[in-house]
């Protein structure tokens, strides 16, 4: 008879098998048998945080950094629902989480038990699927399963709960078998025909337009090499989403910035006037579309995804390939080197003028702002961390708000998986615990989180897990003493009440950082702030770094509420003239 | 009904609604329903009846049949997302008007009343496959089986009768011929 061995054994084999060596998790009741099998697994290293959410958000850290799904490991009840908002994070975003949280002995499921709560019930609307084992004899088999959910088609996050007296019963253990066929989900479903139309429509657009996600991201490093080569072998400008960043490099003149909401001049007017539109692995959100009945006017629109129920979700589209980023793009390489060899050459006359079009706006400079001597403006504070930083092979994360969008702007990325954000759900509070993710996927890297002061003491707690594993991460404040984004808000949609935008109690972050057994540093000019970033680069320990910046600057360019891509408001004389008024009142 | 989730989109024109009928085949697992009507209700779409029962013993497929209302756009995304559940198998969707599906609900109903009541209500129920499940001298129990606009006259024309309760199972549907759905 073959080995057998107790659910919690069962765990970590599933874990082996599927190469993961790195979970982050916080012990209690209802996974102590899981917790005690931890020392038999020396593969398996466990990262102990300070609260279960910044498990989950280490978890989507690593896994966007390093491409391999993020494992959390989280006793029941408060352990399970405070993970909840990282999972609804991974699932908005779509990062591939496996999430295994105990459960109350199966026998008191129903009893209103101590630490129990209904867990896969909470979770099921922000997984892609979860599981309540019941069986021994499924452990194995769900576990297996989880991952190839996690991690197929449009990856996100998944859920495992495992009542305590399933981890310790025995049975035997199958290895995991890949499987060809995943319930017909997660697959590639174009054709040659379409390609060929894509192909097509490329070769007659005279305005066309990339306009590139999160998709290329996930579908691995390959597809940004093949995006670049299909990009420059094209000659089309190229746009990205907040997801996008870095597939491809943004210091390529093809490159005309992020769009969207705090997008470039250059990037909303030619997704606004162009006549073909590619959509790889975007999804037409609404910080992107904007005013959805005036959203790209005149254009044909392709969009390539792997999710079908991407499609036409918000945006009628002319052209759906529904597949993987890389795979589709092979394949339309392939078709014009087969079919049209010369289409690069007669393509580039054709959108000559177009070109022209753009550079008219690139002119404008729309991230241009009005810098100061006496006072840090955080867009300064965030082009300088670049300038010092762009000769290393950095990694950045952020938190929500005016920082994020900063960072977006003012950062330049050149290479897939070195962007960490949260664009869907909008999360404060990811950034630290994210960075301490990727600094464990990435032990030599330097990681930086770009954060605002309101949004990282959501989770300042997690300073202690980057100490207590010397994970020298540096946390970049832009501290403005506001939440910030919210402070802009109510300057310009509700006539500066700035109802309960100000933190007036802030901790000294300087003292704080030597509390938490790190280093504190703080800039509080423009004079001094070089030196102090370089003295943060050149410590070998966590850091936690005051930037005090200017408290009411706003983030420009900005779409409006209610209005489309071509009614931007590029800075402070600007908005005098364009006043938002009646119905964008009440959006967000 | 299509509410734009979209956050500074002005609510636009709504499209036309129509209503279909959704079959849904799952895995009949512990919480697959909850998913399903999660799903919808998540989603803000509607749910006109449901109907659901285990059709495949040996494989576990249940079959939900699911009526609602929505804008063509709205039922894509129901039928996309329905897809996107690891239980569903497949998911088939018919319009109310579609010729070559039978769709049937089926409802008990009650009348409580004299014997020249009852008599009312049953000549009133033969059109529908009436079948008469239980009768005493002051009360009766009809099943019908029909279309769901046809029970929801039937029932209403049956106040007067004394109809005092009515449970209805939702629509379930089959395509007319030798075709089934693949």
């Amino acid at each position: 008879m073959s080995k057998l061995f107790s659910g919690a054994e069962i765990v970590f084999k599933c874990l082996e098998d599927h190469n993961v060596n790195v979970i982050f998790g916080y012990p209690g009741g209802a996974v102590l048998p899981i917790y005690d099998e931890l020392k038999n697994f020396p593969s398996i290293k466990h990262f102990l945080v300070r609260h279960e959410q910044g498990a989950g958000h280490a978890a989507e850290g690593y896994a966007r950094s390093s491409g391999k799904p993020g494992v959390a490991l989280v006793t029941s009840g408060p352990g399970a629902t405070n993970i909840v908002t990282a999972l609804t994070d991974a699932y908005m975003d779509s990062v591939p989480i496996v999430c295994i949280s105990g459960q109350v002995p199966t026998h008191l499921i129903g009893t209103d038990a101590f630490q129990e709560c209904d867990t896969t019930g909470i979770t099921r609307p922000c997984t892609k699927h979860n599981w309540l084992v019941k069986d021994i004899k499924d452990l194995g088999k769900i576990i297996h399963r989880a991952f190839e959910v996690a991690t197929t088609g449009r990856p996100g996050p998944v859920l495992i709960d495992i009542p305590k007296d399933i981890q310790f019963q025995k049975t035997t253990y199958t290895k995991y078998k890949k499987q060809k066929k995943l319930n017909g989900k997660g697959q590639n479903n174009f054709n040659q025909s379409e390609i060929d139309r894509l192909i097509e429509l490329m070769s007659k657009a005279s305005k066309p337009i990339f306009y590139t996600g999160g998709g290329v991201i996930n579908s691995g490093p390959k597809a940004s090499e093949l995006l670049r080569e299909l990009v420059s072998s094209t000659g089309f400008p190229i746009t990205s989403t907040l997801q996008g960043l870095g597939a491809f490099p943004a210091d390529d003149n093809q490159f005309i910035g992020m769009l969207g909401m705090h997008g470039t001049y250059e990037a909303n007017n030619a997704m606004h006037d162009c006549d073909l539109m590619i959509n790889v692995g975007a999804r037409f959100d609404d910080r992107i579309t904007g005013k959805l009945d005036e959203f790209s006017p005149k254009s044909q629109k392709v969009h390539i995804d792997i999710d079908p129920s991407s499609i036409n979700k918000n945006v009628k589209v002319d052209l759906p390939i529904i597949g993987d980023v890389a795979e589709v793009i092979t394949s339309t390489l392939k078709t014009i080197k087969k079919k049209k060899p010369s289409f690069t050459k007669s393509n580039k006359q054709r959108i000559s003028k177009w070109w022209e079009k753009i550079a008219k706006w690139r002119s404008v400079n729309s991230l241009n702002y009005e810098n100061s001597s006496e006072t840090i403006k955080p867009q300064y504070a965030v082009q300088r961390l670049y300038e010092l930083t762009k000769d290393k092979d950095t990694f950045i994360t952020t938190e929500v708000g005016q920082h994020q969008m900063w960072a977006a702007q003012h950062y330049k990325f050149n290479k897939p998986n070195r962007w960490m954000t949260s664009g869907g759900l909008g999360t404060m509070g990811y950034g630290l615990p994210a960075a301490v993710g990727v600094q464990v996927a990435h032990p030599n890297k330097l990681v930086i989180d770009i954060a605002g002061e309101a949004s990282v003491l959501m989770t300042m707690q997690e300073m202690s897990t980057a100490v207590q594993y010397s994970l020298p991460i540096k946390i970049f404040i832009l501290n403005n003493e506001y939440m910030g984004m919210v402070r802009q808000w109510q300057e310009l949609l509700h006539d500066k009440n700035y109802s309960e935008s100000y933190t007036a109690a802030l901790p000294d972050f300087v003292k704080l950082a030597e509390a938490y057994g790190c280093v504190g540093l703080r800039a509080t000019t423009p004079e001094e702030l070089d030196d102090k970033i370089i003295e943060m680069l050149n410590t070998e320990r966590p850091v936690i770094f005051d930037c005090r910046v200017d408290k009411i600057e706003n983030c420009f360019p900005m779409i409006p509420s209610g209005k489309p891509h071509n009614e931007m408001l590029l800075g402070p004389n600007d908005q005098k003239q364009k006043k938002i008024t009646g119905k964008g009142k009440i959006l967000v | 009904m299509s509410k734009p989730k979209s956050a500074y989109s002005i609510p636009g024109k709504i499209g036309k609604m129509d209503t279909h009928i959704i079959v849904v085949w799952v895995d009949n697992e512990a919480g697959v329903l909850a998913r399903v009507v999660g799903l919808f209700s998540g989603r803000g779409y509607n749910i006109e009846s449901l109907a659901v029962a285990e059709v495949d013993h040996k494989k576990n497929i249940s079959r939900i049949t699911i009526v609602t209302t929505g804008t063509p756009q709205v039922i894509e995304q129901i039928k996309l997302q329905l897809k996107k559940l690891i239980p569903v198998h497949k998911v088939a969707d018919f319009k109310r008007e579609d010729k070559n599906v039978i769709f049937k609900e089926m409802a008990l109903l009650k009348i409580v009343g004299n014997a020249s009541n009852a008599k009312k209500a049953i000549k009133a129920c033969k059109r529908f496959n009436a079948v008469i499940l239980d009768k005493t001298s002051k009360s009766v129990v009809i099943q019908v089986t029909a279309l769901r606009r046809d029970i929801d006259k039937l029932s209403k024309n049956l106040k007067s009768s004394g109809l005092v309760s009515a449970s209805r199972t939702g629509a379930v549907a089959m395509t007319r011929g030798s075709h089934t759905f693949k």
